[in-house]
């Protein structure tokens, strides 16, 4: 059974229709990439999944129920979680902090319980900085130690990356949403987020949607390739029938590039 | 395939820098800045003990004070602290820019001088009046919190402002049957009384509100450090991925709204029992300012940094009070020095410029003098030891007339011109400018204390965001990176 689906969901933004009729499953432990040209709706994808915008047609459903037209956040506590192409952490505040935030919907004290700090509510506090830390540990050395406390402006854009990586799963998702995790990495760093990619799945047993342009990431963790032109879905299956479906190669190339293969 | 050479290690002395290597970016703060070592230190001081240390520093502020009621003094320091405390979590945590939090201040006021005094002839107990009061202004913040749903930024400002303003209005004119007691306020206010116990004198009041002070701070910081502390500060660093990681972002503001409206109710209680009368001008915008001014102080978001700043805010008004001329004529003469030797290099320079400033006046009250007697014959507002040497320096004439104001306007200008000029024309310039300034002090400033406060405390606001721009105590915050 399908953990995640959408059926015929249509989105438009004025008279642009953004996302088209498009019909989407991922298994649970499945590791599915979105690829497509750029203004495809890939990131459209994702907001609709996390509810930052509701669907105009169709369905979406996480593990049976519809998650369609709720609040993000709510969305985010049924076990959607993600990252932005266009980093967006909380910068002022530190490593650990940025990750012991996400762990808000597994926390319960309140505000009295808070002020007079409990017992109950210090064990909270000291599951989710154990949560934190375990989270931050999975990235080998990177963000231990010193970095802990460290103002999340401070860190190296790779750095800043996986922080948003450790973040989002800091959040206990069913699904994990990646947006572009090796935009703007150097091959080495590219190779290592394949790798973790895969790890995340092995090891904290994550299924994972993510949207990719590196074709060698996308090669080397996906299941199954979905390419969007146009809001449409173009082709899907394995990546070897993906990448060499005319009607991708096409939107990646243009017209004039299939001709001449 | 090629091995790729080591790269050959530099020599690990302290100070050369290891660029690209982590662990030397890492500790780039701490190689920087002295005033950084002493804020590490401290930080490193248990939180306990921070509160006992700033105790110990607040309760002697009364006696330092120096004249009327000791206490009177105190006691307004730590209610603005308290009203800092409030501004706090909502503009410092939560990141949502209230303007009309003074009213939540007022609302506080009024409502317990409604419910304890001969006005409606209730007088609710202490211990029954302050959860009402302080449940009420809470209700009242989260009525006002619901714009912040859908406004950000300078459009909830606006909108908050606005509802401080209809506040003051609404108090203060309307008066509807006769509830808030028109332009009069409300009179006779009753003590606050626990139990049977009244608190009467302003000493007790000064005790009570330091005790509710420290109360609020500790819970404050306590709550910082929990999720929902935790929630607000990354609301205020991205609403968006914060909603998208499981915060419910609407009820945080609201609640950050009805928290900072709580601890403002609570202070206007005290203040409306301490006080025993409440008017609608208590709660306008100069004290709105006072606030804010406070919380950028001390820097936004540190909590001990709302008591420095109430401490500092608080004994300038003192010092700049009309009784006490000399003391605000040696702080002004003071910062202007101040100013001077901090900016002016080379030493020759600042010894040219200063040297020059003292015989420029003497030059000048010597011709002022020989033109007409009364240029030169008024007398200074005396109250300092340099009174005399004053009158021999600056002109003061007997009969100003409109003088002193053009000279305000002329020194505006010159202030102006200053910046455009470069090196040696922008040195001599300097020098009638300062004898400019001296001159706008001993005229018109001096006269007009609540003005001077203004404009120095402008002035002061303006020198530290230069110096320190996250304020006395806060951290420095990256908006863009």
């Amino acid at each position: 059974m399908a953990l995640l689906e959408l059926r015929n969901v249509s989105l438009q933004f004025g008279g642009l229709q953004v996302i088209q009729d498009l019909s989407l499953h991922v298994d649970e432990g499945e590791i599915v990439s979105v690829i497509g040209p750029n203004g495809a709706g890939k990131t459209t994808l994702f907001n609709l999944v996390t509810g930052v915008y509701g669907p105009d047609e169709g369905d979406i459903q996480l593990d049976g129920g519809s998650i369609a037209g709720l609040a993000p956040h709510v969305i985010a506590r049924r076990g959607v979680a993600r990252t932005f192409q266009t980093l967006r952490l909380f910068l002022n505040m530190t490593v650990k902090e940025n990750v012991m935030a996400a762990a808000y919907p597994h926390t319960r004290s309140g505000v009295l319980r808070s002020i007079v700090r409990t017992p109950g509510m210090r064990r909270e506090e000291r599951e989710i900085e154990q949560l934190a830390e375990e989270r931050l540990g999975f990235f080998g050395d990177r963000l231990m130690g010193y970095r802990w406390n460290q103002p999340a402006y401070s860190l190296s854009y790779a750095n800043r990356r996986r922080l948003e990586i450790a973040r989002a799963t800091a959040l206990k998702p069913r699904i994990l949403l990646l947006d572009e995790p090796a935009a703007g990495m150097n091959p080495a760093e590219t190779q290592e987020i394949t790798e973790l990619i895969g790890k995340l799945r092995e090891e904290a047993g994550h299924t994972i949607l993510v949207i990719e342009h590196d074709m060698h990431v996308v090669e080397g963790i996906s299941d199954r390739v979905v390419a969007l032109d146009h809001g449409e879905k173009i082709a899907e299956g394995s990546f070897d029938a993906v990448a060499t479906n005319p009607r991708v190669v096409e939107a990646y190339l243009g017209l004039q590039a299939t001709a001449t293969k | 395939m090629t091995e790729i050479p080591n790269i050959p290690e530099r020599p690990d002395t302290r100070d050369s820098p290891q660029i690209g290597r982590d662990e030397w970016v890492a500790t780039h703060e701490r190689r920087t800045a002295g005033e950084r070592r002493l804020l590490a230190t401290y930080n490193r001081v248990p939180p306990i003990a921070r509160l006992a240390i700033l105790a110990v520093l607040t309760i002697p502020v009364p006696f330092l004070l120096n004249t009327g009621d000791l206490y009177t003094f105190g006691l307004f320091a730590v209610l603005y602290a308290l009203l800092g405390l409030g501004l706090n979590v909502t503009v410092g945590f939560a990141g949502l820019l209230d303007l009309g939090y003074i009213a939540f201040y007022g609302f506080g006021a009024y409502l317990y001088a409604i419910i304890a005094s001969p006005h409606y002839d209730w007088h609710v107990q202490g211990e029954i009046a302050i959860p009402i009061v302080v449940v009420a202004s809470a209700l009242v913040g989260l009525l006002l919190g619901l714009p912040s749903r859908r406004l950000l930024g300078d459009y909830l400002a606006i909108v908050t402002l606005f509802f401080g303003q209809a506040f003051v209005f609404f108090v203060g004119t309307t008066n509807p049957r006769g509830l808030t007691g028109g332009a009069n306020g409300i009179p006779d206010v009753d003590p606050l009384n626990f139990f049977g116990l009244h608190i009467r004198s302003y000493r007790g009041y000064y005790w009570f509100a330091l005790a509710v002070f420290f109360v609020v701070l500790a819970g404050l910081w306590s709550l910082l450090r929990s999720r929902t502390g935790r929630a607000w500060q990354a609301l205020r660093e991205d609403p968006l991925a914060a909603e998208l990681m499981g915060m419910p972002v609407n009820r945080l503001k609201l609640l950050a709204f009805a928290f900072g409206a709580a601890i403002a109710g609570l202070a206007g209680c005290i203040y409306a029992a301490s006080a025993g009368s409440v008017a609608s001008g208590s709660f306008d915008v100069p004290l709105l300012i006072t606030i804010y001014a406070i919380v950028i102080l001390g820097g936004t978001g540190s909590l001990t940094g709302v008591l420095l700043g109430a401490v500092v805010i608080t004994v300038s008004y003192e010092i700049l009070r009309p009784e006490t001329p000399g003391t605000a004529r040696v702080l002004f003469y003071l910062a202007v020095l101040a100013a001077v030797v901090w900016r002016v290099r080379p030493w020759t320079r600042l010894a040219a410029v200063l040297g020059g400033a003292v015989v420029f006046g003497f030059v000048v009250h010597w011709v002022a003098g020989a033109v007409s007697d009364s240029a030169t014959s008024g007398e200074a507002i005396s109250g300092g030891r340099f009174t005399g040497a004053i009158e021999h320096w600056v002109v003061i004439p007997a009969h100003p007339g409109k003088v002193p104001e053009y000279a305000y306007v002329g020194l505006v200008l010159a202030v102006l011109v200053l910046t455009r000029l470069r090196g040696w024309w922008r040195t001599s310039a300097l020098v009638p400018t300062l004898y400019l300034v001296a001159f706008v002090w001993e005229n018109i400033l001096v006269d007009q204390p609540s003005v001077t406060r203004l404009i120095l405390f402008g002035a002061l606001l303006i020198a530290l965001m230069i110096v320190r721009p996250q304020g006395l105590l806060g951290t420095s915050r990256v908006e863009i990176v």
